[in-house]
């Protein structure tokens, strides 16, 4: 049985245009211990998705109209987001990392203040040995001078030291589950591998299962043993990292792997084919397959029956297409 | 800090200069003379131009308006405020007479604001939507609509003339009487108080609503931190910084209130005085009273600023 599963969850925005399927029918697992990719460019679900395990959704205009979150025997969406038993599950058990560094951190609390409050809550610690286990997660995520940084504030810390500092802040309470949403978008090339180094060597020590949302392939590719492709408010391809990138089945995937550049080849060897159009507008969404206006491998089936669910292909592969497509890469 | 607060002082006195000439020279420009007035109230009418002249000299009117000016700035220094041409006593016994009596209205009205236009906005934001949160929203809308002589008025003909519960005016000091002189300010705190309150609670209201949808307020709620705690740990600190300004505001507003105020229920209060005074153009009260009360918000103002440092660390004063 596994850590964490999602079934069928539907997140749905209610806008003044109309209504949003941010997330319509995403199921998804995490293994203790496993490094997950879920992947997908902007817009198409995966943050909401994940903030939507934790009920992080602001409500109006966000809702969770339906699904399961199965952790531990018991489904998280069956209770209130402002329950007690929501608060005794972030930050304890599923912790969070932001994209944006710079916001996410509170600018009127200090860097001590940020870091303890979570172990004197969860782990019932006094303020001091709260302090001391600060000073040590500062020290393990790579921030020099630990003890004398507790009382500095955000804004003396560069946008990678933050996110250091976050990650510090949501292993802290050792939880089972780490969800990192897209960590490194916002910090330049040389931090975020430093980073993504960092994270995956503190989910070793801490034993935790890790979820890396990210529109960047190359991320995923190196760190996740599993992978998720969502597209539009849906996972259209899951499975092994292998299987994803060296026999990708679903048109989008195909796609985003044609448009990644890779390490040896020459510009005439392969152009990089951009994927064609742009991602769906989520307002009124037609039933059919969300791909198909971009697809090249359309078929007449595509056009008259409504989106396909995700079938198996082998392995722990899956994919949602009416097409047996098999390109190797 | 301290450089910058020397500098802010030294801001502030070029403030003060500033405002003693405009009023100096504004209160001379109206028509008139306040010697006649002067003479209307004492039935001295009959004077002959020697008499007159003597008088003029005794209240210095005779030299020219540098020369007035320059006396008037030269006694200030000395602690001198001047003479009160209609009351003909000294200025500064005008003042300590009167000063405490708006000093204690308004700084009530300035704390009661503050604690209430902070409590209902913070209320109001976290019950946004709920039935209270728009009665409150809606009283604070027209409280910032209506004008506080008006509300005077009505107060006086609702709660004294027709229920009887409170006397229509007048003020005593709260240590001759306290419960009669709590009886009698209640209205006129009231008023002073109703615009701050009403504004603060806008301001507050809107400026927690922004906090609320902040990212490090989802960062506080991943944390598995309990509503109470992100609202008075991460909230209302950072919510606090725009109202602290409008707070400093309040001050001047709240001076500018007395004027009316108290005039509309017979408080000898200097806001009164100074309504008085223009009428009988008394320069030398006049340009007290304006003087003490730009004092006054300049010293507020410069509070406001210290105080955004301790609730904003990235500021820093250079």
């Amino acid at each position: 049985m596994s850590l964490l599963s999602i079934e069928n969850l539907k997140t749905y925005f209610h806008t003044y245009r109309g209504l949003v399927k941010a997330v319509d029918g995403v199921s998804f697992n995490v293994d203790e211990k496993e490094i997950v990719g879920l992947v997908g460019e902007s817009g198409c679900g995966k943050s909401v998705s994940m903030l939507s395990v934790l009920q992080l959704i602001s409500s109006p205009p966000g809702e969770i109209v339906g699904g399961k979150v199965m952790f531990e025997g018991q489904d998280l969406l069956k209770y209130r987001s402002k329950s007690n038993m929501m608060n005794s599950i972030r930050g304890a058990k599923i912790a969070m990392i932001f994209q944006e560094p710079m916001t996410s951190l509170n600018p009127v609390l200090t860097i001590g203040r940020q870091l303890t409050e979570s172990m004197e809550v969860h782990l019932k610690m006094t303020p001091q040995m709260a302090r001391e286990r600060a000073v040590e997660l500062l020290r393990l995520v790579g921030i020099p001078d630990a003890k004398r940084r507790l009382d500095a504030y955000p804004h003396q810390f560069s946008g990678g030291m933050r996110q250091r500092m976050m990650i510090g802040i949501a292993l802290s309470c050792n939880p089972k589950i780490l969800i990192a949403d897209e960590p490194t978008t916002a910090v330049d090339v040389t931090t975020q591998a430093q980073l993504l180094e960092l994270m995956r060597d503190m989910v070793d020590r801490f034993n935790t299962a890790l979820i890396i949302v990210t529109h960047n392939l190359g991320v995923v590719a190196r760190y996740a043993e599993r992978i998720y492709v969502m597209y539009s408010g849906r996972i259209v391809e899951s499975g092994l990292a292998d299987e994803i990138f060296l026999e990708p089945r679903h048109p989008y995937t195909i796609g985003l792997l044609k448009c990644v550049p890779q390490l040896g080849e020459t510009r005439q060897e392969r152009r990089l084919e951009p994927i064609k159009g742009l991602p769906p507008n989520l307002i009124n969404m037609p039933p059919n397959c969300a791909f198909l206006p971009r697809c090249n491998y359309a078929i007449d089936r595509c056009n008259l029956e409504p989106w396909p669910s995700l079938k198996h292909v082998g392995g722990r592969h899956y994919v949602a297409c009416f097409r047996e497509i098999l390109e190797k890469s | 800090m301290t450089s910058y607060i020397i500098r802010r002082l030294f801001m502030g006195v070029v403030v003060i200069f500033i405002v003693t000439v405009i009023v100096f020279l504004f209160i001379r420009l109206l028509p008139g003379d306040p010697l006649t007035i002067y003479l209307n109230k004492t039935d001295m009418q009959q004077l002959t131009e020697e008499q007159l002249q003597e008088l003029r000299v005794k209240f210095g009117l005779e030299k020219s308006l540098p020369m007035q000016y320059i006396d008037w700035m030269a006694g200030l220094f000395k602690g001198d405020m001047g003479q009160s041409i209609y009351y003909d006593i000294d200025v500064r016994i005008l003042m300590t007479e009167r000063m405490p009596v708006t000093l204690y209205l308004g700084a009530l009205a300035f704390v009661i604001s503050g604690v209430l236009g902070i409590a209902f906005g913070v209320i109001c934001a976290l019950k946004r939507g709920t039935w209270l949160d728009t009665l409150v929203t809606l009283l604070a809308n027209i409280g910032v609509t209506m004008p506080s002589f008006w509300v005077g008025i009505i107060l006086i003909y609702i709660l004294s003339v027709k229920a009887g519960w409170l006397p229509v005016s007048g003020y005593i000091s709260p240590f001759e009487d306290f419960w009669e002189s709590t009886r009698r300010i209640i209205m006129p705190v009231t008023c002073l108080a109703l615009f701050p309150v009403a504004s603060l609670t806008r301001l507050t209201r809107s400026s927690m609503l922004e906090v609320i949808q902040q990212d490090y307020i989802r960062t506080a709620w991943s944390k598995g931190l309990k509503e109470r705690l992100i609202v008075s740990r991460h909230t209302i600190k950072n919510a606090l910084i725009p109202v602290i300004t409008v707070i400093g505001v309040q001050v001047a507003f709240i001076f500018g209130g007395s004027v009316l105020i108290e005039s509309v229920f017979n408080i000898n209060g200097i806001g009164r005085l100074a309504t008085q005074a223009v009428q009988n153009q008394d320069y030398q009260v006049v340009q007290a009273i304006t003087l003490i009360m730009a004092i006054m918000v300049v010293i507020a103002n410069l509070i406001v600023d210290i105080s955004y440092g301790w609730l904003d660390p990235r500021i820093r004063y250079e």
